[in-house]
């Protein structure tokens, strides 16, 4: 595996990381809802060249049953080159597949063909509870020190969760990250600012309060994840905590500026108890310490009862649901998915503290049930979910399932599979791609995109 | 000629080490780039030479203490294969190991980070070649005379001239790459230096195991 110059998919700044070719394949991972089939890597042609564009053209299946792959990562990027820790004669090669369910680990070899992956190891949940004593893992993130992999349960499935280190040449589990965790217990998505030697963590909930889906009465109770964790990166040390409030619930996704200079990010809160909307926030410096701001909020859609699932019917209304964001390459534009209205957002953040919205798209939500201009399967269920961005920012993809236990809550007809494609002007505004419409095979639903060669949450730099 | 060998490998193997990024010349870059600032870069490069010069002074100075005690074969036996395993730790263990300083780090940080890369690359072990005529006593303190001075004094001489190469080679890159180049030459130049390193190692230990 060792390379005699840096893999050419690793770009020492964001900026050249722009200038890369586009990408011609996308692999999403997949699962099965019933358990009875195993889960699947899909891959996707992307090439608009392609006879097969718009099509999944291979399908890697798990070798067990049950797994919930959720999201997924490379075992090497861009922060190869850093200056304080180069290892730049990796390759980005193996996609480090978890199973969020089964705590099951699997490796995949994207070479010599990429659109014939295989699988080339399976870590089995025991050695990861035994060497990281952690379970379910859930972000995977290549660094500085090997691959970062937050993880949601202890080993016995409980609190704390955390994040433990993998080797990303080996994939030996190397052990738990943190040496002094401070007052963290809860875990979900983990990123970090590497010209500011800060890594994040946010939250959501053990795994007794997630597997079964989310369970009304610790919602209400605002008992589920709403704190930002911030941590030295190089002592593995807990800095400090930021509480959004108990009026808030279910702060998930990381996606810090790509620029390493810059010191803010933006998360996602998901639901606010008051009024069921949505809202996006900066994390930023403030003096010595962090702070946060809130920047967007998107309200809930007044809504019949009788077209609303159970959960929903004594709000006569719908929730934006968002459940995930991403920022483009040159930090201008954030992406943000509304799961429950169906909206796709784009925003202008080049003031981070002011975002405008510059482009919108509507497919699928819980009510509207929005069709796509090149799918012929009517009505379409699920909303715009795990959202990806090409490196030059041209390009979005998103699928629209969330979580097996959770999609049924929403979307009680249960959730059809589909991906789509968007084209991004560079100045912004966004437009479906009429053809491209991946409408998934019924035994699985799709969920996480990742772009051959890296994409705008895959990578992290250490030149601006 | 002989006299002027190990002074010349010492420079060669000092614009050796200089012109490896990892070794600083990048860290310099970063630091620059990050803070907009070509003084930046001035700045970090000698921190970053002084701590490789400790790395090297500590093999060195253990060389000639080494000189008083024992003879010169078993010196070089020892030191030749203690190369050779170093290289092929190296080999399969080298890159796994991390060095835990941040990019926000002082110049103490950057000269300990710097210390800490050329000792666990074995940067010192690969000057011994050099520093063996110069820094080993004529004859160990166990049979007659020598008290070593002379030889602390050529290895004191000997680290100035090896780091005073890696000085002018990192400096040098370092400004050219943060000034004129541009950081797209690493997609093209960073040819696998550590391969190289590890051949370096390998071949210094056997030329001294064999002659």
């Amino acid at each position: 595996m060792v390379t005699w110059k840096p893999d050419p998919s690793f770009y020492p700044s964001p900026r050249m990381a722009m200038k890369a070719a586009p990408e011609t394949l996308a692999y999403v991972v997949a699962f099965d809802p019933t358990r009875a089939v195993p889960d699947e890597l899909a891959v996707v042609d992307v090439d608009p060249k392609s006879a097969s564009y718009g099509q999944i053209v291979t399908s890697v299946a798990m070798p067990n049953v049950g797994d919930e792959l959720h999201h997924f990562g490379w075992n090497a990027c861009s922060s190869c080159l850093c200056p304080n820790a180069p290892h730049p004669h990796a390759e980005r090669r193996y996609l480090v597949v978890p199973g969020l369910r089964s705590s099951r680990i699997h490796i995949i070899d994207t070479k010599p063909d990429g659109r014939r992956p295989s699988i080339v190891k399976v870590i089995e949940p025991g050695e990861v509870a035994e060497r990281a004593g952690y379970s379910r893992p859930h972000t995977i993130h290549c660094g500085p020190e090997g691959i970062y992999v937050a993880a949601l349960g202890n080993a016995e499935g409980k609190g704390p969760g955390g994040v433990f280190l993998m080797d990303h040449e080996t994939f030996d589990v190397r052990g738990q990250w943190e040496m002094d965790r401070g007052p963290q217990q809860l875990s979900y998505d983990l990123w970090w600012h590497l010209g500011h030697d800060t890594l994040v963590t946010s939250e959501w909930g053990t795994p007794d309060t997630f597997e079964n889906g989310l369970i009304p009465e610790i919602l209400l109770g605002a008992k589920y994840g709403r704190r930002l964790h911030f941590w030295d990166l190089h002592k593995r040390k807990h800095l400090q905590t930021i509480d959004f409030g108990d009026k808030y619930q279910l702060v998930f996704e990381l996606r810090p500026a790509h620029d390493p200079t810059k010191a803010y990010g933006f998360v996602n809160c998901v639901l606010s108890l008051e009024d069921l909307s949505s809202s996006i926030w900066v994390w930023h410096r403030d003096g010595t310490k962090w702070a946060v701001t809130k920047v967007i909020d998107i309200p809930a859609e007044p809504a019949d009862p009788d077209l609303l699932p159970p959960m929903l019917k004594g709000f006569s209304a719908v929730p934006p649901l968002v459940t995930d964001i991403d920022l483009s390459m040159d930090d201008r534009f954030l992406y943000v998915s509304c799961w429950g209205t169906g909206d796709l957002h784009q925003y202008d953040v080049s003031d981070p503290f002011k975002p405008k919205l510059t482009g919108k798209v509507r497919i699928g939500g819980i009510v509207s049930r929005a069709s796509h201009p090149g799918g012929k399967n009517g009505a379409l269920n699920g909303g715009p979910q795990m959202v990806e961005i090409s490196r030059d920012g041209r390009r979005v993809y998103f699928t629209n399932s969330l979580y097996g236990a959770i999609d049924e809550q929403f979307y009680p007809d249960g959730v059809s599979g589909w991906m789509v494609k968007l084209d991004a002007e560079p100045d912004g505004g966004i437009a479906f791609d009429e053809k491209f419409f991946v409408e998934w095979p019924k035994s699985h639903r799709p969920h996480q995109v990742r772009l051959q060669g890296g994409d705008c949450s895959s990578d992290s730099y250490c030149y601006p | 000629m002989n006299e002027f060998w190990p002074w010349m490998l010492l420079a060669g193997l000092g614009a050796f080490h200089g012109l490896n990024p990892a070794m600083g010349w990048l860290f310099a870059v970063a630091l620059g780039v990050h803070r907009q600032s070509s003084a930046a870069v001035v700045r970090a490069v000698p921190a970053i030479a002084l701590g490789h010069a400790a790395s090297i002074a500590l093999v060195a100075g253990a060389l000639v203490v080494a000189g008083i005690f024992v003879d010169q074969g078993a010196v070089r036996m020892a030191a030749g294969g203690g190369l050779v395993a170093w290289a092929v730790w190296h080999h399969f263990f080298g890159h796994g190991r991390r060095v835990r300083i941040g990019m926000r780090t002082g110049l103490a940080g950057l000269a300990f980070w710097s210390f800490l890369m050329a000792t666990a690359h074995g940067a010192g072990l690969m000057i011994l070649p050099a520093l063996m005529p110069l820094c080993l006593a004529e004859s160990p303190l166990r049979e007659v005379g020598g008290d070593g001075s002379a030889a602390m004094a050529m290895a004191i001489a000997a680290v100035g001239v090896h780091t005073l190469a890696m000085l002018t080679a990192t400096s040098f890159v370092a400004l050219a790459v943060y000034r004129w180049v541009g950081l797209e030459i690493l997609r093209s130049a960073w040819i696998n230096v550590d391969l190289v390193w590890t051949l370096v190692l390998l071949a210094t230990g056997a030329v001294l195991l064999i002659i």
